[in-house]
């Protein structure tokens, strides 16, 4: 168990940069998740963790070792990827004593270490198999007891559950969350699925284009995105974004004026931009509700309603040809051609400067 | 319809070529079981139990040095085979798993091989193993069909190399597998039917070549079968019964090696490897 800490983090091929001064440090025992789209270097990041990409500057440390340089072997790291990248003529057992037996442990240490593992992932009927034998989610399993069975320093897993079937991912997903509470291991864990994120994460790392956009527990991220980016890439479905002006500034509150919603005064003391400054305003589909008179509020005509039983989703078209999703739930959801009046309390509604970062209003 | 013309049309192409291709070994197999006057009496009749002689037989095997033309060209055929893949697969998991400073150039200069053929330098090869001491050995035989079946191994192999998924030797590294142990024991235990299948294009070449045994080595020790067989060709008389025995013999070892090859060459190892 150890701590894990990034400094400075850049990766170039050629001129191309890929990850940009990456900072981040994971305490002790704790889950952190990598999200991202692709292509923002998430993977990239835990390669670099594993030992299997190099460096172009900056440092890594596990626990007090600098290991920047070192190979993956001497990190006492393991690493679970998304092909499960099993041994494919050797069985169960021999793919998780395959590593060990090179690191000239006893005998006895190893098939204690794998007699552990099995039993915690239920894989005791099966060390004699070969992987082609073995279902998806048995593989995975397999993939991790390797991992287990090394008893690293941390934990590093690369899209696991993406080659699983739906409800296989959501079991094995739990196992996860469990196997983290019982080996108290410290945790990388890369998924472009944000529900796995905002499930298994301590912390999440939201990455976009080789920077970290965000570093925090699910549900601040989930509440208050420090930007545009993490706002639209963290909920499903994603946020709605308005385009706002500020139109007056009073004492204790501002007025906010757009295309697609009625002009409104915000409670606000502290405000930064400056009277005529342009805004963005974030409303996520589940927050529209019943209006308040003096609230934000905005009028459309449904277009579409997506209905899933216990919510709908109602996609509405609404001032100035802006594109708004609400989530309506029970039983009453509108349906195609009806207007609809929406609003959202002021705590719900999310503001953004032109630069794409939060505006803290109080 | 059309597409069991289609299919009946398949079927007679490759069942004449099938014929094509089998025909003259089976013409060679059931003469020498015959006897001389029948040979040439009916030559494409099967033996019967009036022309059935296994004097060709007990002449070729009576031979003296038939033990040792066929122990030379086992020994040649095998060493040189077992360099081949050993190398070649060594050579192309390097050129595609290791970037080097003149890992591209390597690669072009071996696809050279694959494109000249090796005759070419016959009397260059000559000269340098007369200058090496190693002219009438089975050495210098091995040295020239490591050499000749090399770039093609290397340039098929590649290509098998690519297909293992990057996952397995990255898990292995994570593992701390070092890399020697990481080639020979994830890497070429999937390279199997691609060893295979390699083993199979370097051996016949070898095993039938006449030209090297016939520029390299001068005495009865150092022939090989396929070069042993031309002394029953004389220049007035020539032993029919006993060249169609020994080129029988000759074809055994090729098809056995072909039998054991050929389920490794069906068998898909990597299923069940990457989803």
């Amino acid at each position: 168990m150890a701590t894990l800490r990034i400094d400075k983090l850049n990766k170039a091929y050629g001129d191309v940069q890929v990850l940009k001064d990456i900072e981040l440090a994971i305490s002790d025992g704790e889950f952190v998740v990598l999200v991202g789209p692709s292509g923002c270097g998430k993977s990239t990041l835990l390669r670099m963790i594993a030992g299997l990409d190099g460096v172009t500057s900056g440092d890594i440390h596990i626990g007090e070792r600098r290991v920047t340089n070192l190979e993956p072997s001497q990190r006492k790291i393991a690493m679970v990827f998304q092909s499960y990248a099993l041994y494919p003529h050797m069985n169960v057992r021999k793919n998780m004593t395959f590593g060990l037996k090179f690191s000239g442990m006893k005998q006895a240490e190893m098939d204690r270490r794998v007699a552990e593992a099995a039993r915690m992932l239920r894989l005791d009927q099966l060390l004699e198999r070969r992987p082609r034998e073995l279902s998806g989610g048995q593989r995975q399993r397999v993939a991790i007891g390797r991992a287990i069975v090394r008893e690293p320093d941390v934990f590093l897993f690369d899209e696991p559950l993406s080659n699983l079937d739906a409800a296989l991912r959501v079991s094995t997903r739990v196992e996860i969350a469990k196997l983290h509470r019982l080996l108290g291991a410290t945790m990388v864990y890369v998924t472009h699925d944000q529900t796995e994120a905002m499930t298994l994460a301590d912390r999440i790392v939201v990455m976009n284009q080789g920077r970290v956009a965000q570093v925090g527990r699910p549900l601040d991220l989930y509440y208050t995105p420090a930007n545009l980016f993490v706002a639209g890439f963290i909920g499903s479905p994603a946020m709605n974004f308005f385009d706002a002006r500020v139109e007056k500034k009073g004492p204790g509150s501002v007025t906010l004026s757009g295309m697609a919603f009625k002009p409104f005064e915000l409670a606000a003391t502290s405000f930064a931009p400056a009277v005529g400054a342009k805004i963005k305003i974030g409303v996520r589909p589940e927050h529209l509700g019943s209006p308040t008179p003096t609230g934000f509020q905005l009028a459309g005509a449904v277009e579409l309603v997506e209905r899933l039983g216990e919510t709908s989703y109602a996609y509405i078209r609404g001032g100035g040809e802006t594109q708004v999703v609400a989530e309506i739930r029970g039983r009453d959801a509108p349906s195609a051609g009806q207007t609809v009046i929406l609003g959202a309390p002021d705590r719900e509604l999310h503001l953004f400067d032109e630069a794409g970062e939060r505006i803290a209003a109080a | 319809m059309r597409s069991k013309i289609s299919a009946f049309g398949v079927h007679a192409v490759l069942t004449a070529y099938t014929f094509l291709a089998v025909a003259p070994i089976l013409l060679v197999v059931m003469n020498s079981f015959k006897s001389r006057a029948a040979i040439f009496g009916a030559p494409v009749a099967p033996p019967s139990a009036a022309t059935f002689s296994l004097i060709g037989y007990n002449k070729a095997l009576g031979a003296a040095h038939v033990g040792w033309l066929f122990f030379n060209s086992i020994v040649v055929t095998l060493v040189s085979m077992g360099f081949v893949l050993l190398l070649g697969a060594m050579a192309a998991w390097a050129l595609t798993e290791y970037k080097f400073r003149g890992s591209t150039l390597l690669a072009l200069f071996l696809s050279i091989g694959v494109m000249v053929p090796i005759r070419l330098g016959s009397i260059a090869i000559l000269t340098m193993m007369r200058n090496a001491h190693l002219n009438d050995t089975l050495i210098a035989l091995i040295l020239v069909y490591v050499a000749q079946g090399l770039p093609l191994s290397i340039f098929i192999l590649s290509e098998f190399v690519e297909q293992i998924p990057k996952d397995l030797r990255d898990a292995a590294r994570c593992d701390g597998v070092p890399e020697t142990r990481i080639f020979f024991e994830v890497i070429a235990p999937l390279l199997r039917p691609a060893i295979a299948t390699v083993a199979v294009f370097t051996i016949v070449p070898i095993w039938n070549d006449l030209w090297f045994p016939l520029i390299l080595t001068s005495s009865d020790t150092t022939h090989t079968i396929t070069l042993g067989v031309q002394q029953f060709l004389g220049q007035y008389v020539t032993d029919w019964n006993a060249v169609l025995a020994a080129l029988s013999l000759a074809i055994v070892p090729v098809v056995v090696i072909y039998v054991i090859f050929s389920r490794q060459l069906i068998r898909g190892v990597t299923a069940g490897a990457v989803k």
